[in-house]
């Protein structure tokens, strides 16, 4: 059902569009040289080992990380800095217009535990969106059913279990429309008995058209939910297309095969 | 014993009327100064981060006697000179502002780095995600230090007597003065303290389980 639409979403104009970027901590280059491309309704899942940059990319991504070079754009609109190959750095609020439009969804979900489930999905709504109270209520009670969590919309954080929290944390990425939806590990501290309910939803919104660029470690659920996988070594792309060709290029590619061997040997 | 506490009573009432105003106007201008300093501690510009650091630090580093006797004695060899009312609040102040400003800071420090950053992710500016996400969760992390802060002010406030200052422990010691039986008055004197100190933790408890939204 996904893979029907793959092969028309490459060829257009990417919705997110990363060429050459390289950003270094100190002296430890952790992207070196990264392009990629995101089309709308496009899902594309980075795989690869520890270490290898993923989560400095959708923090890129965010501008939650700064980068040293290279671009990231957006509806063709760069990220962090103001255009003109400059590096002047957005303004505070042109970079909150910019992360508004782009949903994060975190490893440690990062619920506020001051405010309850629906006013956690309300919170950017209100403020950011200017919707009224009744409005983001409306929208907060609407994404929570969205994610089987209708009944929970007044629980605080420290009241649901890790599942419901993760569930909570795509509600509030979701519902403020974004262009696309970054999600970073999203099901790793999780009890292995709750990851299907949160994979299940990220599911859904893949069904529903949802641009996503995700990092995960669960394999099986990449070659299911996605329509490219990007392998990632050493803060490269060291090999990106359709699920079946990268996990069948394991065969002759020596990391990526290492990799997924050592996965299986602990995950399965 | 009953009649020499009645008879100092009036006396005692207007220290501690003097009592209260200056715990009162030092915790409140504290606070107000001390919340912007902590602010400014954590998030300002790097001269700015400097100077709160130089100034919290000085501040603590000097006995509270010696800052007393500081501002109302040295402060006129630079031409400031206050009246003892004055200069016992503005030591007691500065005092507190440097004690605020590291509650303030621990607070904030306390908070996750990823509450920010899910801040920042749905759009927040940076003024929204302090008013929305940090400072509601790091007002629970500074209340009990700080209102057991605002006992040690009532107690540190006893100081001002020494500057003649006629608050609650000076107005003791006048009755006394006059009276020369210090063990009822001391106790009586014991038993205010207490009592004003008591109804504050009391506050205080009340205060953190209004804000103990988070279950541990
Ligand atoms: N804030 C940081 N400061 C210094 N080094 C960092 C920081 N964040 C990540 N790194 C380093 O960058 C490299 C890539 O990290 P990361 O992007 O988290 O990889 P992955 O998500 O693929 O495991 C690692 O070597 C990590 O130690
Ligand atoms: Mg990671």
């Amino acid at each position: 059902m996904i893979q029907s639409t793959q092969g028309g979403a490459a060829t257009h104009a990417p919705l997110l569009a990363i060429e050459g970027l390289t950003k270094s901590f100190g002296k430890v280059e952790v992207l070196r040289s990264v392009d990629l491309g995101v089309a709308k309704g496009e899902v594309v899942t980075v795989i690869g080992p520890s270490g290898s940059g993923k989560t400095t990319l959708l923090r890129c991504v965010n501008f939650l990380e700064t980068y040293d070079s290279g671009s990231i754009r957006i509806d063709g609109r760069e990220v962090g800095y103001k255009d003109a190959g400059g590096r002047v750095r957005r303004g505070e609020r042109e970079l909150a217009g910019i992360r508004a439009d782009t949903g994060m969804v975190f490893q440690s979900f990062n619920l506020f535990p001051h405010l309850t489930a629906a006013e956690n999905v309300m919170l950017g709504l209100r403020k950011v969106r200017g919707k009224s109270k009744a409005e983001a209520r409306a929208a907060a009670e609407h994404w929570l059913s969205r994610v089987g969590l209708g009944h929970k919309a007044d629980s605080l954080p420290g009241e649901l279990s890790g599942g419901q929290q993760q569930r909570v944390g795509i509600a509030r990425a979701v519902a403020m429309e974004p262009k696309i939806l970054l999600l970073d590990e999203i099901t790793s501290a999780l009890d292995p008995e709750l990851v299907g309910e949160v994979l299940e939803v990220v599911r859904s919104l893949a069904a529903e058209g949802m641009t996503m660029l995700m990092v995960t470690h669960e394999i099986a659920f990449a070659r299911d939910a996605s329509h490219r996988i990007v392998f990632m070594a050493d803060g490269k792309v060291a090999a990106a297309g359709p699920p079946s060709e990268v996990l069948a290029a394991a065969s002759h590619n020596q990391r990526l095969g290492a990799f997924l061997a050592r996965f299986r040997a602990s995950h399965f | 014993m009953i009649g020499q506490i009645l008879y100092a009573l009036p006396f005692l009432w207007h220290g501690f009327l003097i009592t209260l105003a200056v715990s009162g106007l030092v915790v409140v201008i504290s606070l107000v100064v001390g919340v912007a300093l902590g602010v400014g501690l954590v998030y300002g510009p790097l001269p700015l981060r400097l100077a709160v650091r130089i100034f919290s630090d000085t501040i603590r580093g000097i006995p509270i006697l010696v800052l007393i006797f500081f501002v109302y004695y040295g402060l006129p060899a630079i031409g400031l000179q206050l009246d003892a009312f004055a200069a016992a609040v503005l030591a007691l102040t500065l005092f507190k502002v440097a004690q605020v400003v590291e509650y303030v800071r621990g607070a904030i420090a306390s908070i996750p780095a990823g509450q920010a950053e899910a801040a920042k992710a749905i759009g927040l500016t940076f003024a929204a995600r302090l008013r929305y996400v940090i400072f509601p969760q790091a007002t629970r992390r500074f209340l009990p230090p700080f209102v057991n802060g605002v006992t040690d002010a009532v107690k540190g406030s006893a100081l001002v007597s020494l500057l003649g200052v006629t608050d609650l422990m000076h107005a003791i010691n006048q009755v006394i003065g006059r009276t020369y039986d210090a063990l009822p008055l001391y106790l009586l004197g014991a038993v205010i303290y207490f009592l004003v100190n008591y109804a504050l933790s009391s506050l205080s408890r009340r205060l953190e389980r209004r804000y103990a939204f988070i279950r541990e």
